[in-house]
């Protein structure tokens, strides 16, 4: 069986593999699925798939404020998970999801319905390392990814244990605070990519938090195999629809050539 | 006077299969840190010296253990109030705040950010800030500070910045996420002080051991009174730090029941409650393992309570551990009965109680005939002996109280 996150990371053909986030259920579902749709032919290489929830604590503004429109409009676990099974057929997905959603009914549950709707992996974003080994034996049963995170604050000893049991890819917040668009990189991060990359190999390493741009995506792609862009990308899905997201994605995708 | 923070062995990570530590990994150090300086701190005996004098001095520890005369004849058994609404700043919250705000210091942090429901948490701790010169930030949903006006005004005076949270409701829950957001921003030189035995690691034991004063003081208390154990603890959960503070002296007194009142807002059966051990699943909200209630979905619910203070959606998960176990139970009472105890507490005692206690005020006042029928059965009538934390005073709620007439 091929790994399909393994493939995305090896066959980019560019400086790194790009993987644009978006809020399923934002603005509505149908646009989040057509988001989907033109994230893929805009040339991204994976796609991380938020699910809404109430408290998003790892969030920003704009995602939370997505998050916080998607439950108004009535958005539920299994229509993202929808949202994920028509976006697998194009491209591998990582399912971003809090931990008490994955929680509420088991680990092993939500796993199997995640499984089921094709998604690649998962991303946790309150599921440290040491709450995590319940969840990742789930994963590993039914051949999903629990993809770790680790930040700038991580020790070193950590980031050994981390990298150890990492699968898929290591996802690396690139500075201490929520998701959301920065004017500028942390002067830290290559020295922090270099670090995690040590720890991880060979597992990609991948950056997201704060790359709101071309030229911030090009500068993490020197660094990087990977560049997450989320809130930015979620702004244009609420501003412009799928039109706008293909415009930004394509944008991203030629500054990474 | 060291014993103001009784040893309580080592400091917890897990209650059962409750609590953890369900943070962005961002905040993983910062929680270490905290452990490690809490551990060291409560094993120094000036640390422990400084904090007793602050809370004698400066607070007004001990607070005194009344017995309720009335109160007692119309309950049918002997009922004493730990009067923890003597406390500077009106509640027990000043236990904590002053603790923490110790704790930051010695940590060298200079900065202090805390969420505030009612705006009782919010006041302590900017009290805390200004006797310590920290600079203090209190996060509070903008529909909280509409309600309780005079508190950001105190808060303000204080010298704390009050920054306004419009997310959700704009309540409590929405100010602990927020915090919670400044804290994995600026974890390296700010200290988060919560305001209740909640969130991750290791602030359920932290917040319990700097509030179990109120438990080891009434456990002597009524031990020189009365020259015996109370046959019931009774207190008001809703994140649960002055209930556990007053239970966690009594747990190894088996004979000793752990009555945990939480709030039923407008019934249970409306939905529209702040009952989520009585009634709440097991889920994560703000980074612990709990009784959380929560949708089909794992949607996070809004509380709903007349009292500010139980109007959030979780347990602490110390409480979790304590209802699983049976050490302790958990009864709910809605927002009349409260209302109508915080009324009759003022008339049979001389005393206006916060509604939050007012919730364990009525428990008492409503199932005191119930008890007594079993005492009968037991053949011990009128003997009963109860002990009841009230936690704070009720200035801050007479708006709300007289606003329903």
């Amino acid at each position: 069986m091929t790994d399909p996150i393994a493939a995305a990371f090896a066959g980019h053909g560019r400086r790194a593999a790009l993987m644009p986030y978006l809020m399923g259920g934002y603005p509505d579902l149908e646009t989040s699925r057509a988001v989907a749709e033109a994230c893929a032919e805009a040339g991204a290489d994976l796609i991380e798939l938020g699910v809404p929830f109430s408290d998003p604590l790892a969030d920003g503004p704009v995602i939370h404020a997505a998050a916080t429109h998607a439950l108004a409009g009535g958005v539920t676990v299994d229509q993202v998970l929808g949202v994920c099974a028509a976006a697998a057929a194009r491209l591998p997905v990582m399912l971003m999801v809090y931990a008490n959603a994955v929680l509420a009914h088991g680990a092993e549950a939500f796993v199997a319905r995640a499984a089921d709707a094709g998604a690649a992996g998962l991303i946790v974003p309150d599921l440290p390392h040491d709450e995590a080994a319940e969840l990742r034996a789930a994963c590993d049963a039914a051949g999903l990814a629990l993809i770790p995170l680790v930040a700038p604050s991580t020790s070193p000893e950590r980031l050994e244990a981390i990298g150890a049991e990492a699968r898929g890819f290591v996802y690396t917040v690139s500075l201490a605070g929520t998701t959301g668009e920065r004017s500028a990189l942390p002067p830290e991060l290559p020295e922090l990519v270099r670090r995690v990359r040590a720890a991880a190999e060979p597992t990609p390493v991948a950056v997201g938090f704060g790359i709101a741009s071309g030229e911030q995506a090009r500068a993490v792609a020197e660094i990087a195999d990977g560049v997450i862009v989320g809130s930015r990308v979620v702004r244009a899905a609420g501003e412009g629809g799928a039109p706008a997201v293909r415009e930004l994605v394509g944008e991203l995708a030629g500054a990474l050539e | 006077m060291s014993d103001a923070i009784s040893p309580a062995g080592s400091l917890e990570r897990r209650f059962g299969a409750y609590g953890g530590r369900y943070v962005p990994e961002t905040l993983i150090p910062a929680l270490d840190e905290l452990e490690r300086a809490w551990l060291e701190a409560r094993a120094d005996e000036g640390f422990g010296a400084e904090l007793a004098t602050l809370l004698r001095d400066f607070a007004g520890r001990p607070t005194p253990l009344y017995r309720a005369g009335r109160l007692s004849e119309e309950v049918g058994r002997t009922v004493y109030l730990k009067r923890e609404d003597l406390l500077h700043t009106g509640a027990h919250k000043i236990n904590n705040a002053l603790g923490q705000a110790l704790l930051a210091k010695r940590m060298g942090k200079d900065r202090v950010i805390a969420e505030t429901g009612a705006g009782q948490h919010g006041v302590a701790t900017a009290t805390a800030c200004a006797l310590l010169g920290l600079e203090c930030v209190i996060y509070m949903g903008s529909e909280d500070m509409r309600r309780q006006r005079p508190n950001v005004e105190r808060m303000g005076l204080l010298g704390a910045e009050v920054a306004e949270v419009e997310a959700g409701a704009r309540t409590l829950k929405e100010a602990v996420s927020e915090a919670i957001r400044d804290w994995v921003t600026n974890s390296a030189g700010t200290h988060y002080v919560i305001g209740s035995a909640v969130g991750p690691a290791p602030y359920p034991a932290l917040v319990r051991d700097l509030q179990r004063t109120i438990g080891d003081e009434a456990r002597a208390q009524i031990l020189e009174r009365e020259g015996r154990l109370p046959d019931r603890v009774i207190a008001c959960v809703g994140g649960g730090s002055n209930a556990i503070g007053t239970f966690v002296a009594f747990e190894a007194d088996e004979g000793v029941e752990l009555v945990g009142v939480e709030a039923a807002g407008e019934g249970i059966e409306s939905g529209r409650h702040s009952a989520p051990l009585s009634t709440g699943a097991r889920g994560i909200l703000h980074g612990a393992m709990s009784a959380v209630m929560q949708d089909s979905d794992g949607q996070i619910v809004e509380a709903h309570s007349i009292s500010a203070g139980l109007d959030y959606p979780a347990s602490g998960p110390e409480h979790a551990e304590l209802r699983d176990s049976g050490r302790a139970r958990y009864v709910a009472v809605g927002d009349d009965e409260a209302v109508a105890s915080f009324r009759r507490l003022c008339r049979l005692e001389g005393l206006i109680p916060a509604l939050e206690p007012s919730h364990a005020v009525a428990w008492l006042l409503g199932a005191g005939i119930e008890a007594a029928a079993g005492a009968e059965r037991n053949g011990s009538t009128g003997t009963g002996l109860d002990l009841l934390t009230l936690s704070g005073r009720g200035d801050k709620d007479l708006a709300e109280v007289l606003g329903l007439d």
